[in-house]
Order: structure tokens, then C-alpha cells, then sequence
């Protein structure tokens, strides 16, 4: 069987290509729309992205695997990005983390159907440490008294990250 | 938004708070897009002029004079781009997110500017994958700019092209590195690479290309609308216009304050965050986000301006070992830098040994691998660290970790080495005796290391009390 991006997303890398003087820029955004399509960018995504643009697969592989976001295995329709860098550090980011995990019964990098848990780096919410991120939903200040309420609500209300492509 | 103690005219922060401003409606209506207009009308050589004379230096974290980058690109250059790096990703910097998310067209009228002072075409923003929500905003933004035609072929009426294309990452700290972010630009993995050449002679797909922080494209309208010396003059000696600084930590109320360049670090925590939070004592103050070597407590009535971080001598210079000053080349001295703003305070019951690891963890996990130095040097910091931080440390830890680190500076191809090893070595320079406590416990014993922490701590008050008495 082969894999196909749908009409409006190939349009859309039709219309981003035009942005760029070669397809290859386009890759990035080919592989956030592939997984946002697709769930994961198993080996038959990466090619689908691959033939699309007309590049190799080893440079698709390449950058697949270079930056985080990217997935190649399934994982969960949020992805909580749970920050315990230095900020969120210093105001209790790891008993947030903690609790996640609890509350989950994940630990980071794991996945469940509604949730992928990440112990994530800075994501600039340090103002208001320590801070979660789903998709385009940031939590602020979180305590872990909080993190029950914060995983229902999500829970009743995704925020995959393909929301944004 | 939180209260400002420290009153001052605003210039990017302006409309902070004003869920309005980033309709391009609302924004034109208090004067948006004039300065634009006004300046596409004037040679681009005079913009880049009146740039150099504002002292604008970049926000992203080197501070390197603006006006003087754009002179960079070679004069008869072809196909040149503006790339806005709104990558920001420097732990305890959170300015760029809400810059972007409060006024994007300010950033859009910044660079319709800097574009034409660069005679640049097509240009870029390359925002940080996890920054959904900017993203959206800035895309909206864009879209709203061209429907105006305010970019695109004739821009805002004129024979001017400009094209600007909001380009997402996909999770990357070393994208923030100029050239990791160019390569990354162009759809590879984020490698940095070798410089010479500079971007600005071969940059993105091979032209010549200026990359500038989101803050910096935002103060340009300003200045090519009420001058460069205006600017200069809202500043101090080089470094002009204000400062943004992000304070985190252990404050009352942190935030993203834009305030005078003149601040010191203990009015910023007293006057403008409300003091240290359940009422405990400040222990240092990271000043530019976690690549810049740490302050003391003793070290905090120094300004936040990019000059005095570097040279003041109230800022003892980082050491490899006591008493030995790291050399950063040509027996130049290492203090701090006012890096990317990014402040983070902590008070006197922060494990500082465990605060260093944590940004040692962090850096060992953005390594690119592409440098062993960097590679391996940031993993064997992180591990050392951790054991020390554990209480599992043994004798010769922290000289290991200095030499470590002094085997890293200077010897990779991006800044990210000197990232992670000016921390270690700062954080051994001025918090020595809170890891030696650690590696004391770890030999003898709880008993004997509170012992040692108390006499640490007995020296230290005596060291300020001598200070004092100067």
C-alpha cells in the first residue's frame, strides 16, 4: 500500500514550495504535516515525504531524526511538554513532572492513547515557572495539585500539536 | 503583566497586555506602519547609517553592534535575505514568545525595514517549533500584511519587493545558533558551520544573509522614526535604547520588564520584582541565561548593560583553578555578558551544585555531535557533576570538571561549547565552596560536611565584612 498527503496538504507544500528556491527547505514542514496526517513518521511516512519532495530518503531520515518533535513511533493525541530546566526548575518543575507521571502512570518519553509525557528544555515560560505546554495550550504557575485537573481537561479537550502546521 | 517599579518610556513591550495590538487594524491605528513607509522612501545606506548611530547591539545574546553586521554584506551583493531568529530557546529567556505574541506586526514593520536597508528579497522567520500558539499569531500577521500590500512586489506601494515566509523548527536548541539555524533553513539536520565565511558573505543557500534576534528587528522602526540618536541617548555609553531582561526564580513577581540600561541587579530584584520571595536572602543572580557565568550575591549593584557585565571589576573574572584566571584568548578575561537577558535569581537555600547540573544536563543534550570536544566534554560535565551533585564525588571532581571544560572552550565550531563550559567554570569560580561541602560529605560523612559548610559560610561573611571595610 502506499501513503498519500491529503489535497489540502498537498497544496499547502505546493504553495510553501513556491517560498523556496529548491523543494528541500519544504522538509520540515512536509514532516509536521506527514505526522500531524499519519500519527508518526514510520519508515512509509518518511518515504511518502521523501518521494514527495523528490529527495533522498537518508537526507529525510537524517533530519527526521535530528529534532525532537519529530516521532517515529505512535504516541499519544497530546503531548505534554513538561519543562524542568532551570526556572521551572527552581520553583518545583520536578514535583510537577512527578505528578505528571503519576497521574499518567508514564514516565517521560512514554506514551499512553491521550497523552505523550516529555521532560522538555526551556520552552520560555520562565516568568511563569514552572510551565506545561500542550500544542498551543500553555499552563502557568502549575503546582502539582494542579495536574489532575490539567490532564481531565485535556483529556475532554485535545491539543495535538498537528493542530498547527 | 506584572508592575513595573521602574517607569520609562516603552518601546517593544508597549502592548503587552493589549490582546488588540496584533490586528493589523489596531496596530496601524496608533501610528503602525509609518515608520515604514517613512523609510522606504529614504536610501537604504542611510538606514544602515542611522542604525550604527542608535547603538543598537542584538538581543539574541552576543550583543554585537547591529548597524555594524548589516555593513558586513558586501556591496555589490546579489540576492540578499533578512533572517529573523525567533528561535529563542535559552534557558530562562522568555521575551522573544511574548514579543512575538503580543506585537507581530512591530516585528513584521522591523524587518519590512531592516529588508530595505539590506536590499533584501526574500526573507525568512524561523520560529521555534514548540511555539504553537506565536505561530499562529505570526502567520495571521504575515497574511494580513500582504492582503494590505505591505509585502510582497510592490511593497507598501513602492517599486520595493519584500517577501517574508514564517519558517517552523521542530525542536532544536542549537537552531538558535546562526548558522545551525541556516542549515536548518534550508532543510537539513541543525548543524552548525565552520565560519569563515560569515553568513553575511554566504549565508542562507549561499547569499549573503543577516540574521537578527526578534527583539532587535522590533527596535528598528523606532529608530529610522525618531532617530538614531534618540536612541543612543535612551541608552548608555555604547549600548543604546532599553533593555528587556526576563527574571525568573526565586523573586516575588517575575517577569519580561523593559527598563533602563543603568538598572543594577539589586534594584531589578528589590524595586521592580518585589524582593526574593519568602523573604530569604539572594545566593546569585544568572544574568544573560544559562551560558553565562553566574554573579554572586556580592557582585548585584552592577548595571544589566552589555558593557559593564563584561568589564566591570566589581565582577570577580571566572577562574579554572583559585587564584588562575580563565584565559579566553590573548590573556582576555572572562567576567559575565549580558547574553540574552535572560535573569535568573536564586536564593540562599538553592543547591547551586545541582542548579549547574541541571544546566549541564541541558547542554550535553543539545550537543549537535558534530565536535568531539562538545560532544563528549558536555556528557562527562553532566555525569561528573551529577556524582558531586548526588554526594557521590570524589576528590579531584572539580578540577577534573574545570580541566574538562577548559578543554571545550575555544576548540568547536559554535558558541554551544563555550556555553556549556563558561557556567561550569563560572559556578566553580564563585560558588567553590558548595561543591567542595558536597565532595566533603561524600568522603566523611553529614556530620563533617556541615561542619565545613559552616566554616564556608563563616568565610564568606568574613570575605564581604573585609569587602565592606575596602
Amino acid at each position: 500500500m502506499s501513503l498519500q498527503f491529503s489535497a489540502e496538504s498537498t497544496s499547502k507544500l505546493a504553495a510553501l514550495r513556491q517560498r523556496y528556491p529548491t523543494a528541500q527547505p519544504v522538509v520540515l514542514a512536509a514532516l509536521h504535516l506527514a505526522q500531524k496526517e499519519h500519527g508518526d513518521l514510520r519508515d512509509e511516512v518518511l518515504r511518502l515525504v521523501a518521494a514527495t519532495l523528490e529527495l533522498p530518503y537518508a537526507h529525510v531520515f537524517g533530519v527526521a531524526t535530528f529534532y525532537t518533535m519529530f516521532r517515529l513511533k505512535p504516541g499519544g493525541v497530546n503531548t505534554l511538554r513538561v519543562c524542568t530546566n532551570i526556572s521551572c526548575m527552581l520553583r518545583g518543575g520536578y514535583a510537577v513532572l512527578r505528578a505528571f507521571e503519576r497521574e499518567l502512570g508514564l514516565k517521560p518519553g512514554q506514551s499512553n492513547a491521550d497523552f505523550t509525557l516529555v521532560e522538555e528544555e526551556c520552552i520560555a515560560v520562565c516568568a511563569n515557572a514552572p510551565a506545561v505546554v500542550c500544542g498551543t495550550e500553555y499552563f502557568l504557575d502549575v503546582t502539582p495539585e494542579r495536574v489532575p485537573n490539567i490532564v481531565a481537561s485535556l483529556k475532554a479537550k485535545p491539543h495535538p500539536e498537528g493542530e498547527v502546521v | 503583566m506584572p508592575a513595573d517599579g521602574h517607569a520609562q518610556a516603552k518601546l517593544v513591550t508597549r502592548n503587552f497586555g493589549n490582546e488588540k495590538a496584533k490586528e493589523i487594524i489596531s496596530y496601524e491605528s496608533t501610528g503602525g506602519y509609518r515608520a515604514a513607509r517613512a523609510a522606504l522612501a529614504r536610501a537604504p545606506e542611510d538606514i544602515v547609517a542611522e542604525v550604527k548611530t542608535s547603538n543598537l547591539r542584538g538581543r539574541g545574546g552576543a550583543g554585537f553592534p547591529t548597524g555594524i553586521k548589516w555593513g558586513f554584506i558586501p556591496k555589490d551583493a546579489q540576492n540578499v535575505h533578512l533572517v529573523c531568529n525567533a528561535d529563542e530557546s535559552e534557558p530562562g529567556t522568555c521575551k522573544d514568545r511574548e514579543l512575538m505574541y503580543w506585537d507581530p506586526h512591530l516585528l513584521i514593520e522591523g524587518m519590512i525595514i531592516a529588508a530595505h536597508a539590506l536590499k533584501a528579497v526574500h526573507n525568512y522567520i524561523y520560529i521555534r517549533g514548540e511555539m504553537m500558539r506565536e505561530y499562529l499569531v505570526l502567520e495571521r500577521a504575515v497574511r494580513e500584511a500582504y492582503q494590505k500590500g505591505y509585502l510582497g512586489a510592490r511593497a507598501m506601494g513602492t517599486a520595493i519587493r519584500c517577501e517574508i515566509t514564517v519558517h517552523r523548527g521542530a525542536g532544536a536548541y542549537i537552531c538558535g545558533e546562526e548558522t545551525a539555524l541556516l542549515n536548518s533553513l534550508e532543510g537539513k539536520r541543525g548543524w552548525p558551520r565552520l565560519k569563515p565565511p560569515f553568513p553575511a558573505v554566504k549565508g542562507l543557500f549561499g547569499e549573503p544573509t543577516i540574521v537578527n534576534n526578534v527583539e532587535t528587528l522590533m527596535n528598528v522602526p523606532f529608530i529610522t522614526e525618531k532617530g538614531g540618536k534618540w536612541f543612543a541617548d535612551l541608552g548608555v555609553g555604547r549600548s543604546g535604547g532599553t533593555r528587556i531582561v526576563c527574571v525568573s526564580g526565586h523573586v516575588n513577581r517575575p517577569g519580561v520588564y523593559e527598563l533602563p540600561m543603568t538598572v543594577t541587579f539589586n534594584q531589578l530584584i528589590d524595586d521592580v520584582c518585589g524582593g526574593m520571595w519568602k523573604e530569604r536572602r539572594v545566593k546569585g543572580v544568572i544574568p544573560g541565561g544559562s551560558s553565562m557565568p553566574p554573579l554572586d550575591a556580592s557582585e548585584l549593584d552592577v548595571p544589566v548593560e552589555f558593557d559593564a557585565l563584561m568589564t566591570d571589576e566589581r565582577i570577580k573574572p571566572v577562574e579554572t583553578a583559585p587564584g588562575v584566571k580563565f584565559d579566553m584568548g590573548g590573556g582576555k578575561q572572562l567576567r559575565t555578558m549580558a547574553g540574552s537577558g535572560g535573569i535568573v535569581v536564586f536564593d540562599d537555600q538553592t543547591d547551586v551544585v545541582e542548579l549547574c547540573w541541571r544546566i549541564m544536563k541541558f547542554y550535553a543534550h543539545e550537543s549537535c555531535g558534530q565536535c568531539t570536544p562538545c560532544r563528549e566534554g558536555t556528557g562527562w560535565l553532566e555525569k561528573i557533576n551529577r556524582r558531586v551533585a548526588q554526594g557521590h564525588g570524589v576528590p579531584g571532581d572539580l578540577e577534573l570538571m574545570s580541566s574538562i571544560a577548559v578543554g571545550i572552550a575555544g576548540n568547536t565550531i559554535c558558541p554551544l561549547g563555550e556555553a556549556a563550559a563558561w557556567p561550569m567554570l563560572g559556578f566553580l569560580t564563585k560558588f567553590r565552596p558548595d561543591f567542595e561541602a558536597k565532595l566533603m560529605r561524600a568522603q566523611y560523612g553529614q556530620v563533617h560536611a556541615d561542619a565545613a559548610t559552616a566554616i564556608a559560610a563563616a568565610a564568606e561573611k568574613a570575605e564581604r565584612t573585609t569587602e565592606g571595610h575596602a
